[in-house]
């Protein structure tokens, strides 16, 4: 790409290009940015995460066949494929990466944040993944088992977090709310937003 | 300033656990351009997602003095290398049409049948 032509014009010159010779249409543009802007994002997940934590049954089946299951809730899509449920427990700690590029499960956590994307991360969370943890507040006992995995286009993995003590009177539709996407990459564990005793 | 009115006015996009989804307007068009060409099947996502991963490891491998890393700019050179490699859209024709678009007067108004209401200058 030529230096000094601003991106920007460069995008709008190349989709000029494509509606001129019919390859693209503004609406489908439209309808895609859309809908990752306004309709998919993490809060599918979080419904994933709280309709397991709930239904015994459906977490089976969520681990087994995480495409089929999360299907099962209406959330399909590109980069929905070959999805992979791996469960967080006291014993066990998942984080996912994408080492080569920005591999992630748009169905349910919409579109990577940035520090996804960024080679730090990347690169770090292979090599010290402890730290990296860490960084973001999650500090794991020696006992704990840290798991990094790699997403890629076979497989793109989504973490089931471990369900917060207290929230056992909690419904699904509030479970679904404490939720947040970094918790569903493994970064973070799910807060009650009360602190730890 | 057209980042700063697509970022705040009334089509101002959501924001997914305080981070915008796309940072500026140009990576969402950039975005919608990749999915709508592999969802009509013009391009491969594979193949797509490949060049992808080129573009990003090349960038790493030997990142450009005082350039900072920006993933929607790989994903744009991703796409035009392969509708280039396609032979769909040649790397001049898309730098001629920039060409032309960076002398419009201020204020023009682009011709994409929006809904919303936005001026490039």
């Amino acid at each position: 790409m030529q230096p000094g032509i601003d991106l920007a014009l460069r995008t709008e010159a190349l989709e000029s290009l494509l509606l001129e010779r019919g390859l693209a249409d503004t609406k489908t543009i439209e309808t895609f940015i859309g809908i990752y802007e306004t309709q998919v994002g993490p809060m599918n997940g979080a419904k994933v995460v709280a309709k397991a934590w709930t239904d015994p049954e459906y977490k089976a089946r969520l681990l087994a066949e995480g495409t089929a299951a999360i299907a099962e809730l209406g959330f399909k899509g590109p980069q929905g494929e070959h999805m992979v449920v791996l469960e967080n427990t006291p014993a066990v700690h998942h984080v996912v990466v994408c080492t080569l590029c920005s591999c992630y499960p748009w169905p349910v956590l919409g579109l990577p944040p940035s520090w996804y994307k960024d080679s730090a991360y990347r690169s770090r969370v292979v090599r010290e993944p402890r730290a990296v943890l860490a960084e973001w507040g999650t500090v794991l006992g020696d006992d704990v088992e840290v798991k990094v995995v790699d997403s890629s286009s076979e497989v793109r993995y989504f973490v089931l977090p471990e369900r917060p003590a207290g929230t056992e009177s909690l419904s699904e539709e509030e479970l679904a709310a404490l939720v947040t996407r970094d918790n569903m990459v493994g970064v973070t564990k799910v807060s009650t937003g009360v602190a730890a005793p | 300033m057209t980042a700063a009115l697509d970022v705040d006015g009334a089509a101002a996009p959501p924001r997914q656990n305080g981070e915008l989804v796309f940072a500026e307007p140009w990576e969402g068009r950039a975005f919608g351009l990749a999915m709508a060409l592999t969802d009509a099947g013009v391009i491969s996502y594979d193949v797509f997602r490949d060049a992808l991963i080129a573009k990003i490891a090349a960038w790493e491998s030997a990142p450009p003095a005082g350039e900072c890393y920006s993933y929607y700019r790989c994903w744009l050179q991703a796409l035009e290398q392969v509708l280039a490699d396609a032979q769909l859209v040649a790397p001049d024709d898309v730098a001629a049409r920039a060409a032309l678009f960076a002398v419009r007067p201020a204020g023009h108004d682009h011709d994409h049948d929006h809904d919303h209401e936005h001026h490039h200058d």
